[in-house]
């Protein structure tokens, strides 16, 4: 059955092995690097520019990879994630399309790790200890799921945690102090700090009070903590380095993707490489 | 006097299969905002202290007696209520069965129980400091009687409605434009009242800190199905209290359209422990439940996370929500408020469907009949009223919730009958 594709036998008392996540996060340390955390839509514009996009974030310098799995109500998100939600609906993508592209990925020799971002229902759909599973096997290492807060997370902490899976579990500027300490003692691999009141998508200017934001987080755990949402250009990049370990860019990189939807496969890719390059500064 | 007996009726209908001690029943969340397994808060973290804000300043309100008469004073003197309790007789006499009532909630200022509710909440915005208001409409009751609130409080208000809704229910709009309320277009996926309420959950998550979002149905996370249910109970009440002053009995059927489901369950509540009523929710069946054309989330979805909350829910095998179809704008609604789908499971409650052609039949009939024109919504339990009622003695009583008034659905009307 499913979880004989585990190949990551569980280690139940001993010191688990620390996450690829965990790793990562580790040695860009030691290196001192802000970690560059690229989000793709998985199929969008279309499965090609996934399966070949990771690889080029991976040459552009990306450090994780956020993969997207479509939803066709995903109320986090602002209209450029909607579009490409829609698009690779459209394109009859699914749950297991993503494992299957984890799977994939690894198969080609992809190492960096790779972290599935989705709403709640299609993976209940899929089936909780199912979806686990097989992100185990297909070398997903860690789930973010921007409708599940703390309250609702029993279920999926505990099965991430048996399959030695990271669940990250997102923080806000609203989120009062009491909050803090229940999403940190919940989470692990990294916290993923929203950067603004409200929505995903590409914006000018970060928010101001990012620093007393993240300070106030801070104060509560050792994990990394990593900065979405409106988060465009080097400059923002840059900025959030100097007060957190990550920066995950999503609708800059989809908007660039979205300029170039008829380009042959080979210009998209470039592009995508090139962006995520440019991220660095 | 009260109907005592619990086992009178066990032929009530074809297929009800009450498995729940009927006189003990009650419907309460936990302190997770779960009715049994259905509910809960799956929100994202940008809103959940808001929503434990909205809980405690809620919670608070309820304590208060100053609130609670501030809103008996305008239910009564704004609002018009009590709605009548009206024997259709004419009606009655043409379907030749069972006795049908109607609870006059399209009498209610605005012309829907929609007000119910919009006023609850509107006066818990301006309690807790809130000017700025959103809201979700299918129909545009919703709409309307929000953006009738927020101007009898000074509020500002927006309200989010899909381009196909504004396109079917003009008048509404013009009512909401006049009122002085801005009308944003929803132009993603079906453009029908998901879209709507996904829009109204956005801006909500954005504006969060000022705004105060109205939802306006017993939808959504915890505690709006409570809190919505909470400021539509009135309509129960007063149908429970006028039953036994006119009738000396409490009806043995209560009926009420269901699209998220807040007539229905305002009727439902204050007779879940009267055992001997059988209540019953009218989904919307479209072209029919085998089309795959229809909103009857309880008759033919399966369980699942839309709008924050766990309930029965229309959805492919990978979980993508599938659109809804239904002539009725205000049914036009892929899930359905937590609380049902609990009444559903518990047994309490059943759910039947009434497709777009009978709730047509059955709008015109109580033209004819009565002088009333129903709510395209309310059409559909007027419609599973009629057919229950030719099969069911004189001696019985149906009571109807007629939720709204029709005036809004007379281009769908008229377009549907080839009478324009």
């Amino acid at each position: 059955m499913v979880q004989t594709l585990d190949t990551q036998p569980t280690q139940s008392n001993d010191t688990p092995r620390p996450s690829r996540i965990a790793e990562t996060f580790a040695r860009l340390k030691a290196e001192g690097r802000t970690a560059v955390l690229p989000y793709l839509t998985v199929g969008y514009p279309d499965l090609e520019t996934t399966l070949a996009g990771v690889p080029a974030i991976v040459r552009g310098g990306g450090d994780l990879i956020e993969l997207g799995m479509a939803f066709s109500d995903p109320l986090a998100d602002g209209v450029t994630v909607q579009k490409a939600n829609q698009r690779a609906l459209e394109n009859g993508v699914n749950t297991g399309t993503t494992i299957a592209v984890a799977r994939q990925l690894r198969a080609e020799g992809v190492e960096i790790p790779l972290i599935a971002m989705g709403y709640i229902n299609p993976i209940m759909r899929y089936g909780i200890e199912r979806f686990v599973a097989d992100c185990a096997a297909a070398g997903i290492d860690g789930l973010i799921v921007p409708d599940l807060p703390p309250e609702e997370s029993d279920e999926l902490v505990e099965t991430c945690r048996r399959h030695g899976r990271d669940f990250i579990m997102l923080l806000a500027p609203t989120s009062p102090e009491r909050r803090i300490k229940e999403v940190v003692r919940r989470a692990s691999g990294f916290i993923y700090c929203i950067s603004l009141t409200g929505i995903t998508g590409a914006r000018a200017e970060l928010q101001e009070g990012l620093a007393d934001y993240l300070a106030r987080i801070r104060r509560y755990t050792d994990l990394p903590l990593v900065v979405g949402f409106g988060i465009s250009t080097a400059k923002h990049v840059a900025q959030v380095g100097e007060l957190a370990e990550g920066a995950i860019v999503a609708s800059a990189l989809l908007n660039r993707l979205a300029e170039i939807e008829d380009a042959p496969l080979p210009d998209r890719i470039a592009a995508i490489e090139t962006f995520v390059r440019g991220l660095r500064g | 006097m009260t109907p005592t007996g619990t086992t009178t009726d066990q032929d009530a209908t074809a297929n009800s299969a009450f498995r729940v001690p009927r006189s003990a029943f009650t419907s309460e969340p936990d302190v997770r905002g779960r009715f049994g397994e259905f509910g809960g808060k799956y929100a994202p973290e940008t809103v959940m202290g808001a929503l434990d804000e909205l809980e405690a300043a809620y919670e608070e309100a309820l304590k208060d007696p100053t609130f609670m008469a501030e809103f008996a004073r305008l239910e009564a003197e704004y609002v018009g209520r009590p709605t009548p309790f009206y024997h259709a007789k004419a009606l009655t006499k043409r379907i030749g069965g069972a006795q049908i009532y109607l609870k006059r909630e399209d009498l209610a200022h605005t012309g829907s129980h929609k007000i119910n509710n919009a006023l609850g909440q509107g006066l818990l915005a301006a309690r807790m400091g809130k000017k700025r208001i959103i809201a979700e409409t299918g129909a545009g009751q919703h709409g309307v009687a929000t953006a009738t609130i927020c101007a009898m409080l000074g509020l500002e208000c927006i309200v989010y409605m899909g381009e196909l809704d504004i396109a079917r229910q003009a008048p509404n709009v013009a009512r909401m434009r006049l009122l002085g309320a801005e009308v944003r277009p929803v132009s993603s996926g079906s453009r029908t009242l998901k879209d709507a309420t996904n829009e109204a959950i956005r801006d909500w998550v954005t504006n969060v800190e000022t705004t105060y979002y109205i939802i306006g149905s017993v939808v959504g996370m915890h505690p709006y199905p409570r809190m919505v249910r909470d400021f539509q109970v009135i309509i129960g009440k007063e149908s429970r209290e006028q039953s036994l002053h006119y009738l000396g009995a409490l009806p043995d059927y209560v009926i009420a359209c269901v699209g998220g489901g807040s007539n229905a369950i305002g009727i439902f509540h204050p007779f879940l422990g009267d055992g001997e009523v059988a209540l019953i929710g009218v989904e919307a069946a479209g072209h029919g439940i085998n089309s795959g054309q229809h909103a009857a989330s309880l008759t033919a979805g399966q369980v699942g996370v839309l709008h924050g909350a766990k309930s029965y829910l229309l959805q492919d095998e990978h979980g993508q929500v599938q659109e809804a179809h239904s002539i009725s704008a205000g049914l036009d609604y892929p899930g359905v408020g937590p609380e049902h789908s609990y009444l559903k499971d518990a047994g309490r409650a059943q759910y039947v469907s009434i497709t777009d052609a009978e709730a047509l039949e059955a709008f015109q009939l109580l033209c004819r009949t009565e002088g009333i024109i129903p709510a395209l919504e309310s059409a559909h339990a007027l419609a599973y009223a009629a057919k229950l009622a030719a099969e069911r003695p004189p001696e019985e009583i149906i009571l109807v919730n007629l939720s709204g008034r029709g005036d809004k659905d007379m281009n769908t009307v008229m377009t549907a009958l080839g009478m324009e």
